[in-house]
């Protein structure tokens, strides 16, 4: 079998046996990268001459006796959200083309701790807004089961990468869905753990309450593989969980006899794609032979989901976004044509598109008269910088936190915010999960929905709730339509029941082989 | 009680301040940078401070608790749940576009300090709204004589723990605003709190100010308010207030504007014309969009939390003056200077009193001859070259007659000079005591040589026998005047001349 | 619930994003839709409820008055757009720092 084809597991081990070199299996993931992204593009930055060498390293301390990290050798895609030193971070942003971070993420930096080669950066929506994976500067990701259709977002790129076997491992953000939902469209298993449970240190901020790491793989083992390596305390994150981290290996095994899993029925309305309703009951059969009790559970709020995480998201990041102003980093607007400074770039992403104007081209004819030379420098810097979904939120967050409309807005969707996360705490005291489907459609066609922002916003209504609610989900694929397309299930569980999510999605997985079939890619 | 303004002005003159104080730590209040005054820009930042992608704070608990110990110091009610907010706006010296800072829930409010002018001519008692913690912005640097088209930015600054102290418009005239920063100053330098040092920007202040006018009929006008800012010492303030206050009246008369009838206008202070001018500002540019940091937790203060630190304070300066004037028996006026000088001189002052036994001598020591010195040399208490054991020695040399106040002065001012011991200056400059035979022996001698002044005495004008004293002395300089007189006025009743 | 354009140009101002007429006109739009949208919040009685901005109850999390690692002035301003080796440099700044 080609390193490939492995699981994460698998090669950890092939590795640590001898059997197979940290190199070989580095450069097995490269070579595929470089002949099957340029189709897909999942990648934004990928130095195989560092991952290579950190590989060879790996190999001569092995051979040398000398103890070895848990992830040795395993090669990890990451979501160019999280800051790196030794690869640019543009968080599919225009505004960040060519940013070179000082630090590496807390995740990154423990992935290098267990030893994992880090080989490249993954594509995304742009700061993270999106659901399809359209928003990124850098062009959209293909869904690799049709490349006419959208991976999902905004870790479209960590969650098509593992669907192409171009990673065995991507780790990606979740602030509303953005692990889960490209995991279910892309037909591979996405984990978004409890809020705080891995440290947000260098990841790029979109919606601090909400956003939470997490790891894309092909199965919940190998999710769980990787979550004993990033998760736990962080010093430098106040948000960050002080709990112990379990051996989620080790306590996959368990069969699910008694677990109490709940259905929501409001899951089942209009907008929901029949073939995933079908898909998602047979995945409710599976569990129930396998030993689970099905129950109804109700979510009360969950129809107010989709509006409350469309004002407290933006809120955040208007503010978050603030700091992308031309001065300290980032794109800077000069003041006259033709003298333009382009950034310099040191990898291939190359941004497509944004209103900088070509040579010979008028500049672009702002409304109103600004302040002074700074204040005209801050709003072209911006307006060029940032892409359209980016400045929709900005706009919308920044209008429902200023004066006068901040208690209709703001204040309202927090509590609301309290009314959803008190449904899943009443529903956690008769359910141990509960299960249902991540996206109301499987993978959707490239524009099909991006000159309709509020139908985009939609595709999150199953997965807004966790990260409102701050706790912990995971999606894994069901099943696959007529046409081929997978269907992805989602498990929500309270705080910390990360062991109790990753095995039932194990156990699932060890009864199914959804999650083991391979999109035919041309290489 | 009024102030010397409201008694001759037509109008009372309303402020109220906001004073930004730098606490002393040694790291930044979100992350491990030096907070350290005048090193070179941007020598001072990490991701954290320079507010770069993906970075987190984390709060610096000293700063914490030097906040807590201020808003306790002042008086405040401490709240048991605190938060902190986003206050957003765009400025180059804040680098994450927005300062991380406290909005509707400040950890402390409703407090109280009092400034009492020790020559009795006001006394204020000065309400605190609020005091709140959050993080300072960096330097903005413009060199407008050079014409340079580029401002320059340092964020060394960025993220020092600044407390906000905001008091209530209790003031009733620039030289109380003036007395009563002194006083905040000095309390904050007291608990340790910050340097309050207004040249390095340690300490900040902004004046809200305006006048209540009474009208013929009884009623009262009251004029806009005004902020004013850019004043960079307390004589400024003092000054900015009195050309406000004036200028206000002015325009009052001019258009008989009042308050409500246009948004707060800011002011700056120009020291050198003497002027303060109008501030360009605009009304979106208030519209800060506070909202809950995410990235920080609440804080919870309990009881026996607000119990500890108020154990570990200290007496705030008021507490203290009163201590030495009840203690030590020495008026207010000098219990004023002296605790002025801070707790270091403080503490000097109580051993030497301790050691003499007499506050008010001890007193007279500290303000005449330790105080001169150290202004002299521009020195503090804890470089001073004496304990307080060796002036006691002094005093005590002096009560005991061995030498009289000024022969002491000048051994003072040797032992300062030469770092010998007072015995040892005492014993190179020949003052031994003299001997009372040695003493009588003298005179005699002055008694016979002067019948004249003996018969003065004898007449009844015992004052003559201060022409002795000035013969004695230039006989044998270590000789006790007092002592002489005594002598002289003695044998000369005895008849025994 | 709709915004007016003059609406979304002062939201662009203080956001400091500069608009065009074709984005005034998107915008306006797209943002009305939106905020009808979220405006359904509306119907939900919480006048009992308590916000909550932040889903964890961890509190007082601090850090010792300790050190750390600070960056090089060269690390500092390597990503600037305008820099002169010691500051960051931007178009003239007049006036007072629009902090309090």
């Amino acid at each position: 079998m080609q390193p490939t084809e492995l699981s994460a597991i698998e090669l950890v081990a092939a590795i640590r046996r001898g059997d197979l070199t940290a190199r070989a299996c580095t450069e097995a993931f490269l070579d595929r990268i470089a002949s099957l992204d340029g189709s897909i593009n999942a990648f934004l930055a990928a130095d195989r001459g560092a991952a290579v060498a950190q590989a060879e390293k790996i190999d001569a301390r092995r051979s040398a006796g000398d103890p070895l990290g848990p992830l040795a050798g395993l090669p990890v895609a990451v979501k160019d959200a999280l800051c790196t030193v030794d690869m640019p971070t543009t968080c599919g942003s225009r505004m960040l083309a060519g940013y070179q971070p000082p630090y590496d993420a807390h995740t990154v930096a423990r992935l290098r701790a267990a030893d994992a080669v880090i080989i490249g950066k993954t594509n995304m929506d742009e700061f993270a807004m999106g659901g399809s994976n359209e928003n990124s500067a850098y062009g959209p990701v293909r869904n690799p089961w049709d490349l006419e259709r959208a991976p999902g977002g905004s870790s479209g790129g960590s969650a098509a990468c593992v669907a192409a076997d171009l990673a065995p491992v991507a780790i990606g953000s979740d602030t509303g869905g953005s692990i889960r939902q490209p995991a279910g469209l892309c037909g591979v298993t996405g984990f978004k753990p409890t809020y705080g449970r891995i440290s947000r240190r260098g990841l790029v901020a979109f919606a601090s309450s909400l956003d939470q790491i997490g790891p894309l793989a092909r199965s919940a083992a190998d999710c769980a593989l990787v979550m004993e390596s990033i998760a736990g305390h962080d010093p430098g994150d106040s948000t960050s969980l002080a709990a112990e981290v379990p051996a989620y290996t080790k306590l996959l095994d368990e069969p699910l006899t008694g677990l109490r899993i709940g259905r929501v029925a409001a899951h089942y309305g209009a907008g929901l794609d029949p073939e995933v309703a079908a898909g998602v009951e047979a995945a409710f059969a599976a569990f129930e032979a396998a030993g689970a009790t099905i129950h109804e559970v109700e979510l009360p709020h969950a129809e107010y989901g989709i509006p409350t995480y469309y004002l407290i998201a933006p809120c955040e990041a208007s503010s978050n976004l603030a700091r992308y102003d031309g001065v300290h980093y980032g794109h800077r607007a000069e003041p006259e044509r033709g003298h333009r400074a382009e950034p310099e770039r040191g990898h291939r992403a190359e941004p497509e598109r944004g209103h900088r104007a070509e040579p010979g081209e008028p500049a672009a004819a702002y409304v109103g008269e600004f302040d002074s030379p700074l204040v005209e420098m801050y709003c072209r810097s911006r307006a060029e910088g940032f892409g359209p979904e980016v400045k929709r939120r900005i706009m919308l967050g920044t209008y429902a936190l200023s004066a006068g409309y901040y208690d209709a807005f703001y204040a309202k969707a927090l509590r609301v915010r309290r009314l959803i996360q008190q449904d899943f705490l009443k529903a956690f005291e008769t359910v141990d999960l509960i299960a249902g489907p991540v996206s109301p459609t499987p993978a959707f066609k490239l524009g099909e929905k991006t000159g309709d922002p509020l139908a985009m916003y939609l595709v999150d209504m199953y997965t807004v709730g966790t990260n409102l609610a701050g706790i912990g989900g995971i999606s894994f694929p069901c099943g696959f339509t007529a046409g081929g397309l997978p269907i992805g299930f989602q498990l929500q569980g309270p705080a910390l029941a990360e062991p109790l999510l990753l095995r039932a999605a194990h156990q699932y997985q060890q009864q199914t082989d959804w999650h083991l079939r391979r999109p035919a890619l041309a290489t | 009680m009024t102030s010397p303004s409201a008694t001759t002005a037509p109008y009372t003159t309303v402020i109220g301040l906001e004073v930004h104080v730098q606490l002393q730590t040694r790291t930044k209040l979100f992350c491990g940078c030096s907070t350290s005054f005048g090193a070179p820009p941007n020598t001072q930042v990490c991701p954290t401070c320079l507010g770069l992608p993906g970075s987190l704070p984390v709060m610096n608990r000293r700063a914490f608790d030097l906040a807590l110990r201020s808003a306790l110091a002042l008086n405040c009610k401490i709240a048991p749940f605190t938060k902190w907010d986003r206050k957003n706006y765009f400025y180059p010296d804040l680098p994450k576009g927005y300062q991380i800072s406290q909005y509707d829930l400040p950890f402390s409010s409703d407090g109280s300090l009092e400034v009492v002018d020790p020559k009795g001519e006001f006394s204020r008692q000065v309400g605190i709204v609020r005091v709140h913690l959050e993080e300072d912005a960096g330097k903005s640097m413009h060199d407008e004589a050079a014409g340079v088209a580029d401002s320059r930015i340092d964020l060394n600054r960025t993220g020092t723990p600044l407390c906000e102290i905001v008091s209530e418009p209790d003031l009733r005239s620039p030289q109380e605003a003036r007395a009563w920063l002194g006083e905040l100053k000095l309390l904050l330098v007291y608990l340790g709190v910050s340097d309050c040092n207004m040249q390095e920007g340690s300490l900040r202040v902004d004046a809200n100010v305006n006048l209540h006018i009474p009208r013929d009929d009884g009623s009262l006008a009251k004029t806009p308010i005004v902020e004013i800012k850019n004043m960079n010492s307390f004589r400024s303030v003092e000054r900015a207030l009195a050309y406000e206050a004036a200028r206000q009246y002015e325009e009052w008369q001019a258009t008989g504007a009042e308050l409500g009838s246009a948004p707060k206008q800011t002011r700056g202070w120009d020291d050198a014309a003497g002027v303060t001018r109008g501030q360009r500002h605009k009304e979106e540019s208030s519209d800060y969009r506070y909202f809950p940091e995410p990235d920080l937790v609440p804080v919870t203060v309990s009881e026996e939390q607000v119990a500890a630190v108020r154990a570990e304070m200290g007496e705030p300066p008021a507490v203290l003056r009163g201590q030495l004037q009840e203690t030590w028996k020495i008026s207010a006026y000098d219990a004023d200077v002296l605790v002025n000088q801070g707790r270091d001189l403080v503490s000097w002052y109580e051993q030497l009193a301790r050691l003499t036994g007499d506050g008010k001598v001890a007193s007279n020591w500290m303000q005449q001859d330790v105080l001169r010195t150290l202004n002299e040399r521009a020195s503090t208490i804890a470089e001073f070259p004496l304990e307080p054991a060796a002036v006691a020695d002094i005093i005590g040399r002096i009560a005991k007659g061995d030498f009289d106040t000024s022969r002491g002065r000048e051994i003072f001012a040797a032992v300062v000079e030469t770092g010998k011991s007072v015995a040892e200056v005492v014993a190179e400059m020949g003052i031994a005591a003299v001997d009372d035979s040695d003493l009588e022996a003298l005179c005699r001698e002055l008694i016979a040589a002067n019948p004249k002044i003996v018969a003065d005495v004898q007449g009844g004008k015992e004052q003559a026998a201060g022409g002795l004293i000035g013969q004695a002395k230039r006989k044998n300089p270590n000789v006790n005047p007092g002592k002489v007189r005594a002598m002289c006025l003695e044998l000369i009743k005895r008849g025994e001349a | 619930m709709s915004l007016s354009r003059q609406d979304v140009a002062k939201v662009g101002m203080l956001a400091r994003l500069a608009l065009t007429e074709a984005d005034l006109d998107r915008m306006t739009g797209e943002l009305s839709k939106i905020v009808e949208f979220v405006s359904q919040l509306s119907t939900l009685d919480t006048a009992d409820v308590e916000p909550l901005a932040h889903p964890l109850d961890t509190r007082n999390v601090f850090r010792d008055d300790e050190p750390g690692t600070s960056l090089s002035t060269e690390q500092a301003l390597a990503s600037a757009p305008r820099h002169d080796g010691s500051c960051f440099l931007v178009p003239a700044v007049l006036g007072e720092s629009g902090s309090a």
